[in-house]
């Protein structure tokens, strides 16, 4: 990972404000994080801690209030194809083909349809999913439905991918199978991901480092290192190095 | 209560056979039950055979299409105008706030309601009863359309601009497809209130047409006439209802997705 690689997001004292006039709150208070390119990051904390707010802060589908979000020294305004986003229940769009979804972001570049299908059909292939081309989502299972979108975003090679429990919904053995593949596609795609989750297991085994978030108003109460060596296999989730961390993740979050 | 399947058909012919031997019974018998009575209503067997007078005469055809004609004009501009601006109004609080007050003060004048005023607007009584249909039909399909973009699911909305995808791309990928469902049922209602609408104008202002051919039967005391119109009506307002469906399904095949997959 090169500091020349493109993925960069600079964080600086963002507040985030949700809610009007006597309801207004702070969400996320006074965050600061730099995130280097194709670091995989993910966010840990309590439920209502204003994970999801952050989440789409950086997805510009939500206004700070106060502070920046830089990607790669540019300020961002809007949602744009450089974030994609998953979030934990599917947005396939259920009228569009499984390779119409994942060719969706190639289409609103204008690219003709022969050349978008030729790109999906391997990035289909790449998620185990060849063969499922003309279903509709809704004639897929949760886990193939995740998988369809992890491709769709990919289709757009974006430099941040933001991920929002995107396994939250699937039963144990499908999500330790999502999460090998999601590490298989991010070293080969090696872009910078942000992976919200409340499973410390899922997290620990995922990230590069871990954020954790304070109860409301969200702010980050720790920055943790996770270098366990890559490629990681279920064995890890065993080791007393990992007991360890998770027992400090589980002080963090009060839940011991 | 459990019975052999193939009998169901069997069940349901023998219940409209019921009726239509009592409707035999109680016209031929000129039952008068006092406050209703079946004296002047003509038997099944006057209907079939003033049906078929009707279906030899050459006025038919000129009737025919001129209710299909005026039908279709009026459901045809009420779903062009209901559709769009049900896509601007449920997408827009500005154009809600525009163009929805004044529907809404519109809406509860029933479309039967407006013929006076539309023999006086229009210079054709043509024109005035192509408008009459498209009052009625206009309101189920505008509303239906503002519900389905209203109920588009955000997240869909928000994963389209994520994926590149500008307002104008954002409307025909998203919201219209994410519409369909409700926007085709809206067609489908105002397909009906189009034939209701429609035939009550022609009974008033018309000089051809089914609803016309149905009031006149009365006024020349053409009994079985009458009632040949009543059963014209309904089949052409069921028929082009199924149309209205049928191609509404076909054009939204992912609501009837084939078996599930795995
Ligand atoms: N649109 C909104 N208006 C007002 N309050 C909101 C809105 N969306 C979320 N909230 C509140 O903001 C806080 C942060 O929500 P957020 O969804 O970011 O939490 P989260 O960390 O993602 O939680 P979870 O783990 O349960 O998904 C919560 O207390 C929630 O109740
Ligand atoms: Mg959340």
């Amino acid at each position: 990972m090169s500091h020349t690689e493109l993925g960069r997001v600079d964080i600086k004292d963002l507040s985030i404000t949700l809610g009007r006039g006597k309801q207004a709150f702070e969400a996320v208070q006074n965050v600061s994080v730099s995130i280097a390119p194709g670091e995989f990051i993910c966010l840990l904390g309590p439920s209502g801690c204003g994970k999801s707010t952050l989440l789409g802060a950086l997805a510009g589908h939500l206004p700070a209030s106060s502070g920046s979000i830089r990607v790669d020294a540019k300020s961002i305004s809007g949602p744009d194809s450089e974030r994609g986003i998953v979030f934990q229940q599917h947005t396939l769009f259920p009228w569009k083909s499984v390779i119409d979804n994942v060719a969706f972001g190639l289409k609103m570049q204008g690219i003709p349809r022969n050349v978008r299908h030729e790109q999906a059909r391997d990035l289909l292939k790449l998620v185990g999913l060849a063969g499922f081309e003309e279903h509709y989502p809704a004639q897929l299972s949760g886990g193939m439905q995740q998988r369809v979108e992890i491709a769709r975003v990919l289709i757009n090679s974006p430099k941040v991918i933001l991920m929002d429990e995107p396994f939250g919904a699937l039963d144990a053995q499908t999500r330790i199978m999502m999460q090998q593949l999601l590490l298989r596609v991010w070293e080969r795609f090696n872009t910078t991901i942000v992976f919200v989750t409340h499973d410390i297991d899922e997290a620990l085994f995922l990230a590069d480092r871990i954020l954790v978030m304070s109860a409301r108003p969200g702010r980050i109460i720790e920055n943790l290192a996770v270098d366990f060596q890559r490629p990681r296999d279920a064995e890890l989730l065993t080791s007393e190095a990992f007991m360890h961390l998770k027992r400090h993740c589980l002080q963090l979050l009060h839940l011991r | 209560m459990k019975y052999p399947r193939f009998k169901r058909p069997l069940l349901r012919a023998a219940s409209v056979g019921f009726y239509l031997i009592a409707w035999h019974l109680l016209s031929t018998q000129h039952v008068d039950l006092g406050i209703v009575t079946f004296q002047n209503v003509p038997t099944p067997g006057e209907v079939f055979a003033e049906g078929w007078n009707l279906l030899q005469s050459k006025k038919t055809l000129a009737h025919l299409t001129a209710s299909l004609s005026r039908v279709f004009g009026g459901f045809v501009l009420a779903g062009l105008v209901g559709i769009v601006l049900g896509l601007c109004i449920g997408s827009y609080h500005l154009a809600a706030d525009l163009l929805l007050p004044p529907l809404e003060l519109l809406r509860p004048i029933p479309a039967v309601a407006w013929i006076p005023l539309a023999i006086l607007m229009f210079p054709s009584t043509e024109l005035s009863m192509t408008y009459i249909t498209f009052t009625g039909a206009l309101f189920p399909i505008l509303l239906n359309t503002i519900h389905g973009v209203v109920g588009v699911d955000a997240r869909l909305l928000a994963s389209a601009r994520s994926l590149g995808a500008r307002q104008l791309a954002v409307f025909h990928e998203v919201i219209l497809p994410g519409a369909a469902q409700n926007i085709f049922t809206g067609l489908s209602i105002g397909m009906g209130t189009a034939w209701f609408c429609l035939v009550t104008a022609e009974m008033i202002a018309g000089q051809f047409g089914i609803g016309y051919y149905t009031w006149s039967a009365y006024t020349i005391q053409n009994y079985a006439g009458i009632v040949v119109g009543m059963l014209l009506i309904g089949g052409l307002g069921l028929l082009s209802s199924q149309l209205v469906k049928r191609l509404g399904q076909a054009l939204t095949p992912w609501h009837r997705p084939p078996a599930k997959a795995l």
